[in-house]
């Protein structure tokens, strides 16, 4: 028996003995915020620091109770059964369990990755699979998956592409990678990434390009540690000039989140370095700018306060003080004021020759 | 020019005050058919009650109100009151502006002596016929018949006939007007005001014949009778340079001492030192050799002097049991409460106002709340947007009480309110006393009389949205316990779970901590009082009809 069934079953049985006791069963799980985790600088990534919230059965927790229980059982049938649930498809599964089933999705991926935390692996490990992309890949890379029919090897070379790209799968822990490539290049914008591909960047300067399409999925970062680490390779991220691109995206990548702080062991990317934009470029570049809004300043101030990342990283505190006030932030896509090319002709060979120019 | 002066004397001459008010029937409540008939019935029901209450004598009313057709109405209302003496009765039915309670200061239906008189002219006005008038004051005399018109340029009463006649009554008055009218149901019909008035006057009995000859008795639910109110004289602060000097000339008094202590309430022999030195007057005055500055310098003193408020006692309110008790009769709903405010005072003239409020049950729970307004336990059905009843209530933040309101509207909600003013002279806007002026005394007492009962039903009302909540959450316990048995059942095998045990000591387990509960629901069986015949009594017409001068 698998090891999270074994658990599920001790939690579960658990429960039933406090209620023959008369006593209230409370369901434990890590508080999954950035209140309750801690940078661990050695290790390049967001621990938790341990506290727990509690779901103790009481009227008013009774709906969301059976919810959890019911939520932990389809887990059991699905690791029992060697099958996988995407998360919609979970929250249809519920619509058989009459009053008790989920009005919207949201509510039952609350409640799946309150499970997740609670055994302490990820959501692949209880049957769920995301429904997200990962993200594209173009460059010099050959990812080695299997054949679904035959399980035999399937090579597939990222050089190949043309215009196009290859797709990140949502579960990457079969993959295996074959590169000669001498760094990552990790992408916010899906359009910039077409920019950089179209220029045929990655044959330039003997790289793999990843387009990331806003916040990495838990795919997309598993894929890049995996390759970085299999392959020591260096990975650098480019991203907007704005808070979210810091903290949403680039932090993520790096060290994880607060909210699936139970497995950024597996999913962060500590090598990652910052390459731009940095608000020193937006100066240093004449870039054009879009003034911050309000809630812009806000997210910066409270990643000042909050961030154990940013807390840890001098840098990153300047890097926040300076652009608030600059009050401005830039997009990647604004070096093309300097023309189309001007990103793989100028900006990208100067900033990875000066690593006094990137962020930690 | 000259010319023209002279050429336009001609045309100068006095006005009747009848015939300015035959012109003017509005300004006395006869702006319309339907309202002339509750009018006439109104003023001639008011006198009958206000003549009961001052003899001591538990009201007997009878009103009937026959189809004449074409538009014809014959209103006739007979009492047991005192009766009338044979001389004054022409003057009281066919003379404007004469009556016993404008000189007086004196808590009553009536003020001003234009009521009943009004609505003989109407009727002669209208129909041309003379008003029939019975009276008799003792069981050994005779009763007085007559027909009375009014003549409306010399506003004096026209006796068409007279007679001496045998009425079985003791005592009482009987009136009989033929007017022009039309009969409605509805909020403001002659209907809703007799079925109000027996509410606000529990110790009077009303039997009605309507224009269908359908006859209905409201009986009285009390024989207690009010507490009398007494008459008071005016107090310094209500006193204008006008009247003031008015008094002066009319005074039998030769001092201005005395004429000070004995003319007014509240005004002892240090007050009146007290005033006469403020006013740099002595003391020894003849009151009637004042001059006109004298009389300004004297109005100036008694602002500066400090003068107790006016006794109370001159107001007998319905008090907070009746006036729940009517509103139980009357409506039928979950909650209750009323209160009475102590005695306030506005231009020098005593008043007290009351509330109440019905809320729930069988009432509409959309649209605007049931304003009940009255004033002196008189029914005020017209005028509500320019009442200053109405005007505190939309003041009134009603959101915290559990009522929604739009900003500075009426509230919405399944709730009567209801608000009584009463005082030795209420001050309305016009002589049809349709609505109250808006002094800001009254306003700030209705406020708080309102905000008092406002609180309580509060209290109701989140009670009951607790209760609800705590309802729900006993029907989650039922709804999920299943859920999280058979989640467990899936987990640990059928074996290892007992199915009904399992729920069972769920439910222990849930519900230990939850006491026992108020049972909230409305049970319209709970109320006793309710009088269904009654409540319905004027509602079968169409509920909204014709506002045409409400629509402000």
């Amino acid at each position: 028996m698998s090891k999270v069934i074994i658990e599920i079953k001790r939690i579960a049985a658990g429960v039933l003995n406090k209620i023959s006791k008369k006593t209230v069963p409370i369901l434990r799980m890590p508080i999954r915020s950035l209140q309750n985790v801690k940078y661990n600088p050695k290790e390049g990534y967001f621990e938790l620091v341990g506290r727990m919230k509690e779901r103790a059965l009481t009227a008013s927790t009774v709906k969301t109770f059976a919810q959890s229980l019911r939520m932990m059982s389809l887990s059991k049938d699905l690791i029992e059964s060697d099958d996988i649930a995407t998360k919609r498809e979970a929250y249809y599964v519920s619509k058989n369990w009459g009053e008790a089933r989920f009005k919207e999705q949201p509510e039952s991926d609350t409640i799946m990755d309150d499970i997740e935390a609670m055994m302490m692996v990820n959501r692949e490990q209880i049957g769920f699979i995301p429904e997200e992309k990962g993200g594209d890949v173009a460059g010099k890379l050959i990812v080695i998956d299997k054949d679904p029919d035959s399980g035999k090897d399937i090579r597939i070379d990222c050089t190949k592409f043309g215009s196009g790209a290859y797709s990140i799968p949502s579960s990457v822990e079969g993959l295996k990678f074959e590169t000669k490539a001498k760094f990552i290049l990790a992408i916010e914008t899906a359009g910039m990434f077409q920019r950089l591909v179209k220029h045929n960047y990655w044959k330039k300067s003997n790289c793999i390009l990843i387009s990331m399409g806003g916040v990495p999925t838990r795919a997309c970062r598993r894929f890049i540690r995996r390759l970085s680490d299999e392959n020591k390779l260096p990975v650098y991220v480019f991203t907007d000039g704005d808070f979210y691109g810091y903290f949403n995206i680039y932090r993520t990548l790096k060290v994880g989140s607060g909210n699936a702080a139970h497995i950024n062991q597996f999913f962060c990317v500590p090598n990652a370095m910052f390459i731009g934009i940095t608000p020193q470029d937006i100066i240093d570049y004449k870039l054009p700018t879009h003034p911050m809004k309000d809630i812009d300043i806000k997210r910066g101030k409270d990643a000042l306060k909050n961030d154990p990342f940013v807390k840890h990283h001098k840098e990153w505190q300047r890097a926040i003080k300076m652009q608030t006030q600059l009050k401005k932030r830039a997009e990647q896509q604004a070096l093309a004021k300097w023309g189309l090319s001007y990103v793989v002709s100028d900006y990208l060979p100067q900033k990875l020759k000066n690593p006094k120019k990137w962020l930690p | 020019m000259a010319i023209k002066a002279v050429e336009l004397a001609k045309g100068q001459r006095d006005i009747g005050v009848a015939e300015f008010f035959s012109r003017n029937r509005h300004l006395l409540g006869f702006d319309n058919k339907k309202k002339a008939l509750m009018t006439t019935t109104k003023e001639a029901v008011d006198n009958s009650l206000d003549a009961c209450e001052e003899s001591n004598i538990l009201p007997e009313v009878q009103v009937e109100i026959i189809d004449m057709k074409n538009d014809r109405f014959r209103v006739i209302i007979e009492d047991n009151g005192p009766g009338i003496i044979k001389k004054q009765i022409p003057k009281i039915f066919g003379k404007l502006l004469y009556g016993s309670k404008f000189h007086k200061l004196k808590m009553s239906r009536g003020q001003q002596g234009i009521g009943i008189s009004a609505s003989v002219m109407y009727g002669q006005l209208t129909t041309g016929r003379p008003a029939k008038i019975i009276s008799k004051i003792d069981p050994t005399e005779p009763a007085h018949y007559y027909e009375l018109k009014i003549d409306t340029k010399k506003n004096k009463p026209e006796i068409v006939k007279e007679a001496m006649m045998d009425w079985p009554k003791e005592h009482g008055t009987r009136v009989e007007i033929d007017i022009e009218a039309s009969y409605q149901g509805g909020m403001q019909s002659v209907d809703q005001y007799l079925k109000e008035t027996a509410i606000i006057n529990p110790h009077v009995t009303i039997i009605y014949t309507n224009p269908k000859a359908q006859q209905t008795i409201f009986p009285r639910a009390t024989e207690k009778k009010p507490k009398e109110a007494k008459e008071i004289k005016p107090h310094p602060y209500g006193v204008e340079l006008g009247i003031l000097i008015d008094m002066l000339k009319t005074t039998e008094f030769r001092t201005l001492q005395a004429f000070l202590q004995n003319e007014f309430t509240r005004v002892g022999a240090g007050t009146a030192k007290q005033i006469c030195e403020n006013a740099a007057l002595l003391p020894k005055n003849h009151p009637k050799r004042l001059s006109c500055e004298q009389a300004e310098k004297l109005i100036d003193g008694i602002k500066r002097t400090k003068i107790i408020a006016p006794p109370t006692d001159s107001i007998s309110p319905i008090g907070k049991e009746l006036i729940e008790k009517g509103l139980r009769k009357e409506i039928n709903a979950e909650f209750y409460c009323a209160c009475t405010r102590p005695p306030n005072v506005y231009r020098g003239n005593p008043f007290i106002v009351e509330a109440g409020i019905a809320y729930g049950g069988a009432q509409e729970a959309e649209g605007q709340i049931n304003i009940m307004r009255f004033a002196n336990k008189v029914p005020l059905l017209y005028q509500q947007g320019a009442c200053v009843i109405t005007k505190s209530i939309t003041q009134t933040n009603w959101r915290p009480y559990g009522l929604s309101q739009s900003n500075n509207a009426i509230p919405q909600g399944p709730c009567t309110l209801l608000v009584h003013i009463a005082s030795v002279w209420v001050p309305f806007t016009s002589e049809s006393k349709e609505a109250i002026a808006h002094y800001p005394e009254i306003i700030k007492e209705v406020k708080l009389a309102i905000r008092e009962c406002g609180r309580m039903l509060g209290s109701y009302v989140n009670k009951k949205k607790r209760v609800k909540d705590e309802f729900k959450k006993r029907s989650y316990i039922e709804k999920y316990i299943p859920h999280v048995v058979e989640a467990l059942k899936e987990l640990l095998g059928e074996k290892a779970v007992d199915t009904a045990r399992v729920e069972n000591m769920l439910k222990e387990l849930l519900e230990k901590k939850r006491g026992k509960l108020d049972d909230l629901k409305f049970d319209p069986a709970k109320n006793k009082d309710f009088d269904e015949e009654l409540s319905n009594f004027g509602k079968d017409k169409p509920k909204k009809i014709e506002n045409e001068e409400d629509a402000t």
